[in-house]
């Protein structure tokens, strides 16, 4: 759990990523806020195009171009690290920050042996020996559950089953002891019996090295089972962020309640799942106010006329103007 | 039961990932079959939606192809309303069949053409088994089934690339209900999706089959959705039947071996504390499948039996069928796992 510190680990204030295309700019992340302390599991959830991976993006600067951050700032431990240099900022990924990414294919190299991939990592940022690098490599393979690891490491990454390859980015990840992980979608390519098997090793691994993680995913099962607290994105703003039981029990936002309520759960026999109508607007046909009004079953005049800023409600905070003046209505 | 609708005895389907020719002669290479369903047998009666769930790999989707005559069977036969499929050779004794027997697919960017405009995508089926005839008729038909969907007749002149990916699993959905078919076998159709569309579709797919009496069998890998959506479930393990069940029986109360241990891996998203089990190893390779029964090495039930000999379904007191050898014997714990509450 959160060790309770005076200066979280993460702190990302007023957030706006942008791509400049031919027809305008569109603004893909807009005025979002938040921090992550050290060894908490942040979740970060939402629906396809919501801006969730993009915050992770830029988080450990690999925003792909034109993706640009166009305000705000990101700091790391106090420092700030969105507007650092490459080279600064190279030094950072890997060593502080590490990522785990959907399709541990992509995410290794087909052509070196998963030892040489990991002993590169480690001498690129812990001072140490290629032999000692080495045995360190075979300790992590082991430490994520990959069986003979002296023989594996020198195996190349189509030799690992899918759920195997994961388990070795996320030795790779944990490299040089991070003290922060990305992980955007780590179990959404794997088959559920391995995506349990990848959620307790992700839990298990940070709570017994205090890393903290953002984890993104549009599946709240593994919010559930996983964060401490999570974030409800929806297009580009967050709606909702608060402690895990809260927003997945007692969800303040009405785009939290409908997503909780359109998810089909086992156990639960409803006739039908709640509905929520219409699709998640395209970041050119964002609506005036707030940007779920369209679709809100709860929405009154001032919904469609000013946006509304995150209100603190309990230890939770909606971006929703039902809690404006202190109290929920309608 | 209800009369059956679908019966499948016995069905088989084997691919051949032999190496090329060269390479056998030449390096000595052996001839290799992979067996992705073999000995598979369920009914579906008029009404129902019957499920397979599995994880990538046992076949499911092979199934859902062999139904309606995608690939045809190795081995093994498929009857429809008492007629025999695989006797049917010329077209004229299929069309009729093909017309009620329709097919929804998983990804809804690849299964519409985009060069056409959805007004023809949905117009095909109707034209081709000559349904309605002239061309104002065929143009309301189509008004129609995009209405039933919950899209409007203006969204016909457009192209597909213009929706988003739940409005183009609705125009699939309309375009399989066009040559009014009694029959569909959806295959992941939600998991592309978002689960606010999700929801949307499963809920669609619930209303067509209330108005229009449509029998569904119904491929997902996601345990929750076939939870909500099934009527009966079978559990698909490296090509054979596991369990088949009454869902919420299955849900209650597992009997397989594989079925707990699917069912452990449910997410508990009303965080009730439940502790989960995270299963050990992985699903083996279909082409050099476990000897006995195929599910014997991650088993913790397993004995000398499992290794050496297949289990075959077996029926069990309340209303379902299970394949193992565990069960049979009183070796499996039989205890409802409390995900359901009776």
């Amino acid at each position: 759990m959160a060790v309770p510190a005076n200066q979280p680990l993460l702190q990302v204030k007023g957030l706006r990523i942008e791509f400049p295309t031919r027809r305008g700019t569109l603004v893909a992340v807009n005025d979002i806020s938040f921090h992550i302390d050290p060894g908490e599991v942040l979740g970060v959830v939402g629906e396809s195009g919501a801006g969730k991976s993009l915050t992770g993006a830029a988080i450990i600067g690999l925003l792909e171009p034109p993706g640009r951050i166009a305000a705000g700032e990101i700091r790391f431990d106090g420092q700030r690290i969105d507007n650092l240099p490459y080279e600064q900022m190279r030094r950072i990924r890997g060593k502080q920050i590490g990522a785990v990414f959907q399709d541990p294919l992509t995410s290794l190299n087909p052509l070196y042996s998963i030892g040489r991939q990991l002993i590169e990592t480690i001498t690129t940022h812990l001072p140490i020996s290629e032999s000692e690098a080495r045995k360190r490599a075979i300790e992590l393979l082991t430490e994520v559950g990959i069986p003979s690891p002296e023989r594996r490491i020198d195996q190349y990454p189509h030799q690992f089953s899918g759920g195997m390859r994961q388990r070795v980015v996320i030795s790779l990840a944990l490299c040089a002891n991070p003290r922060l992980i990305i992980a955007d979608e780590p179990t959404t390519a794997l088959d559920v019996s391995i995506q349990a098997q990848i959620i307790a090793l992700l839990k298990k691994l940070c709570r017994e090295h205090g890393t903290a993680v953002m984890l993104v995913t549009h599946d709240m099962g593994v919010i559930a089972e996983t964060a401490d607290r999570v974030a409800v994105m929806y297009a580009g703003r967050i709606a909702e962020i608060g402690p895990a039981h809260q927003v997945i029990k007692h969800a303040l936002h009405p785009y939290t309640a409908g997503l909780m309520g359109s998810i089909p759960m086992v156990g639960t026999d409803a006739a039908r799942l709640v509905q929520i109508e219409g699709a998640m607007p395209r970041l050119t046909e964002i609506p005036p106010g707030c940007a779920f009004n369209p679709r809100c079953p709860k929405v009154f005049a001032r919904c469609r006329a000013e946006r509304p800023e995150p209100i603190a409600v309990g230890a939770s905070s909606a971006a929703c103007w039902l809690y404006a003046d202190g109290g929920p209505r309608g | 039961m209800a009369e059956p609708l679908l019966q499948v005895r016995d069905l088989a389907r084997y691919f051949d990932v032999s190496p090329p020719w060269l390479n056998r002669v030449l390096e000595g290479q052996k001839r290799l079959i992979l067996k992705a369903v073999d000995g598979v047998n369920f009914t579906i009666p008029k009404g129902e939606t019957f499920s397979i769930v599995g994880e990538s790999g046992c076949g499911k989707s092979t199934v859902a192809r062999l139904v309606v005559g995608l690939y045809r069977p190795t081995n093994g036969n498929i009857t429809f309303e008492g007629h025999y499929l695989g006797a049917m050779t010329t077209r004229a004794q299929i069309a009729p069949i093909r017309r009620k027997l329709q097919m929804i697919f998983q990804d809804p960017y690849a299964s519409l053409n985009p060069r056409w405009r959805v007004a023809d995508i949905i117009a095909e089926p109707i034209r081709a088994f000559r349904l309605v005839e002239g061309r104002q008729a065929i143009i309301d038909r189509v008004g129609e089934l995009l209405r039933q969907v919950k899209l409007t007749p203006a969204d016909g002149v457009k192209y597909p690339h213009e929706f988003s990916g739940g409005q183009r699993q609705r125009i699939s959905i309309a375009r399989a209900l066009a040559s009014q078919p009694d029959f569909l076998v959806c295959d992941e159709p939600t998991s592309a999706l978002d689960v606010s569309v999700q929801a949307q579709i499963l809920n669609l797919m619930k209303d067509l089959q209330r108005q229009l009496g449509l029998t569904y069998l119904f491929i997902s890998h996601n345990l929750a959705v076939v939870y909500h959506i099934s009527d009966r479930v079978a559990v698909m393990y490296l090509g054979r039947l596991a369990e088949v069940a009454p869902t919420r029986t299955l849900f209650r109360r597992p009997r397989h071996p594989y079925t707990r241990m699917l069912l452990d891996t449910i997410p508990d998203l009303a965080m009730t504390g439940r502790q989960r089990q995270p299963v050990a190893g992985e699903v083996p390779s279909p082409i050099n499948p476990p000897s006995g029964c195929a599910f014997h090495p991650r088993c913790p039930f397993a004995n000398d039996r499992c290794k050496a000999e297949r289990p075959e379904p077996k029926s069990v007191p309340d209303g379902g069928l299970v394949a193992c050898h565990g069960v049979e014997e009183g070796r499996v714990p039989d205890a409802p796992i409390g995900l359901v509450r009776s």
